[in-house]
């Protein structure tokens, strides 16, 4: 009789293959491992010791940091200063988020509904081309682009327009000796840098969202605004928010743009950077990095039970 | 008498997306209170078609009427019509009950009043109870159900239906057949539907038109269309036919034009049967025998052409064995279109 499979001469490499066949649970390990690891060990250990940090205290006479559990640390968060930055920071991350969405929307509905062939790929040409140039880059030619000598007030004043320029600055609190120097500057450049984020998951959203939707939606009575509201927007909603967690979460933690294009007023990146820095106090420093943390966490609530992930 | 407009009517309608001419020339009548059947193989603009009374998509040329009143340039949200989508097109954002509710939201029905409508017309399509699931926890056929009542409780003049039943098994799918039907009988609406299968709109269709090619080949009761295809295109769309030559047909007592023969009118009989007076008959040797279930096909070699006759299963043939084919002379049906 002869067998019904020939058997193939095994070699090492087989007997692996085969066994991975045999236990596919340990292929899976064996690919999951390095990354848990990464993630375990690097991401969550590190956020550990920070969190551990933020319960330690700065002793402001000797200025040593005390091993001691106190919670002293998040109560200078409520110091007047301290809450000052940030507010500051939560309603600068608001506006850029806010206004990041309006823009978003229309690119992103007429990538995903319109463009086909080469528009498409100009339209992520577009998106992508300023995420593969250097940041602070793009920072700095916008702090020329707003400076006082800069292209927009020379265009302001060859458009006669020099005194809407001047009164825009001369706006209390926004307001300031430039754009470069306001905090509207800072505001442009986080909107101009972190769109990308809103556009990519936006425009994925209403990729998924099928043509005959809209049929379906204008053939039971409802004209283009009421299919908007009712069936485009709640369905780009989970893209949406997802793009807001990205610019709202980039602009809490930056420092980086607030410290070249603002006013010296601080965003809660750059007090981080400071106390972890020349101040040396490391635990108001962590206590500090928790608040984007607690503030996303709260966001990601709060979206969920508004419904912004149902569909999913 | 009061004069009543029909339900759909298309004059001289084109639609051309590029150089194609998805619907050529096409004119149409349908009455109110049809089931109407659009039937054809895909792309020959049937759906297309429907896409046109339901405003998705314009005429470049000719008249759409419905009811009497001008349909092109008409949007859809302001047609009374509603349509069930093939893949249904429910809102996954929303439960059963918010779907159904969904047109009568638009109109600014009150919540209370629109909520009962739509439970209404969940037990109509057999889903009492189902209003707070989400569709996606719903099987194919009562995705089916919703997307008909969430087209019914708009309570449209004239319902679309785009291959309603194409993504149902066939138990399933025969089951919706009987209740589409007794659907459209007990509304008294206007059900245009399309399809690509030819069984389902004999059985469920009123009337019916067959598409090829951007127009209407034939319009016609089921029946009509059955017993007398006017071509060669709708003879073997509906129902499998022969197809016999002209020659043929006046060897064996038609008239010398292309003829369609349906199968099940042909009787498989042992060589030495007796013809009867009104009746035609052929000798020759089965080729193959195809086993169907309740038929069986036998396909016979005559001298002259093959012959496929349809009989009921049992039959003693084997392949190989010498028979005579008899049918009655008035089941050729002579096709005004010799293409």
């Amino acid at each position: 009789m002869t067998a019904l499979v020939e058997i193939r001469e095994r070699r090492l490499s087989g007997a692996l293959s085969d066994l991975l066949f045999a236990r596919p649970q340990l292929l899976t390990l064996l690919l999951l491992a390095p990354p848990l690891l990464w993630i375990g060990i690097v991401y969550i250990g590190s956020l550990f010791a920070l969190l551990l940090q933020s319960f330690y205290s700065l002793d402001d006479f000797s200025g040593v940091i005390v091993h001691e559990f106190t919670l002293s640390t998040y109560g200078q968060l409520l110091e007047e200063a301290n809450l000052q930055i940030i507010l500051r920071t939560v309603i600068m991350s608001a506006l850029v988020t806010v206004t990041s969405a309006i823009i978003a929307f229309p690119i992103a509905y007429y990538a995903a509904r319109y463009a086909r062939g080469w528009t498409k790929a100009l339209f992520y040409l577009a998106v992508m081309m300023p995420l593969w140039s250097s940041y602070l880059v793009k920072v700095y030619a916008w702090k020329l682009i707003l400076a006082k000598e800069g292209i927009v007030t020379w265009l302001a004043a060859q458009l006669h327009l020099g005194w809407l320029l001047n009164g825009i600055l001369a706006l209390p609190v926004v307001g300031g000796p430039s754009l470069s120097f306001s905090y509207i500057g800072t505001y442009l450049v986080f909107v101009y840098i972190w769109l990308p984020y809103m556009i990519l998951p936006t425009q994925a959203a209403l990729e998924r969202v099928p043509a005959n939707f809209i049929e379906a939606a204008a053939d039971l009575g409802a004209d283009p605004g009421q299919t908007f509201r009712t069936v485009i927007f709640p369905l780009a909603l989970p893209g949406i928010v997802a793009g807001s967690i990205f610019t709202f979460s980039l602009t809490l933690g930056d420092y980086i743009i607030p410290q070249i294009v603002g006013n010296s007023r601080l965003m809660i990146g750059q007090a981080v950077y400071t106390l972890q820095g020349t101040a040396g106090n490391i635990p108001l420093a962590a206590a500090f990095t928790v608040v984007p943390m607690a503030i996303m966490a709260v966001y990601l609530w709060m979206a969920k039970r508004m419904g912004a992930f149902d569909v999913l | 008498m009061k004069f009543m407009p029909p339900a759909v009517r298309f004059q001289n309608v084109s639609r051309r997306f590029g150089a194609v001419r998805a619907v050529d020339d096409v004119s149409l009548d349908i009455a109110p209170g049809e089931f109407f059947a659009l039937l054809g193989p895909s792309g020959s603009g049937k759906t297309t078609c429907l896409r046109l009374v339901a405003g998705f998509e314009q005429p470049d040329e000719g008249h759409i009427e419905i009811f009497g009143e001008t349909a092109e340039g008409v949007p859809p949200y302001r047609r009374n019509v509603n349509t069930v989508f093939q893949d249904y097109a429910l809102f996954p954002h929303m439960t059963v009950g918010e779907n159904v509710a969904y047109g009568l939201m638009i109109k600014g029905i009150p919540k209370p009043e629109r909520e009962r409508k739509a439970r209404e017309a969940l037990a109509m399509v057999k889903l009492a109870g189902f209003e707070d699931r989400r569709t996606a926890q719903l099987s194919g056929g009562q995705r089916q159900r919703v997307a008909l009542a969430r087209a019914l409780v708009n309570g449209p003049k004239v319902l679309l239906l785009d291959e309603p039943l194409g993504a149902l098994d066939l138990k399933l799918r025969e089951q919706m057949q009987e209740e589409l039907k007794t659907l459209q009988t007990n509304l008294g609406i206007t059900f245009v539907f399309v399809t690509h299968d030819q069984g389902e709109a004999l059985s469920m269709a009123n009337r019916v038109a067959i598409f090829n090619e951007g127009k209407i080949v034939q319009i016609g009761t089921p029946s009509d269309v059955y017993e007398r295809p006017n071509s060669r295109f709708v003879a073997d769309f509906v129902g499998s036919s022969n197809v016999l030559s002209p020659e043929f047909a006046s060897a064996h007592g038609g008239r010398p034009a292309w003829t369609s023969l349906r199968p099940e009118k042909i009787q498989v009989a042992s060589p030495f049967a007796l013809v009867p007076a009104a009746c035609a008959s052929a000798k020759g040797v089965i080729t193959s025998i195809s086993y169907q279930g309740a038929t069986t096909r036998i396909t016979v070699a005559t001298e002259t052409q093959s012959l496929v006759a349809a009989v009921a299963a049992g039959s003693p043939f084997r392949k190989g064995d010498t028979v005579t084919l008899i049918w009655p002379k008035s089941a050729m049906m002579p096709m005004e279109d010799n293409a």
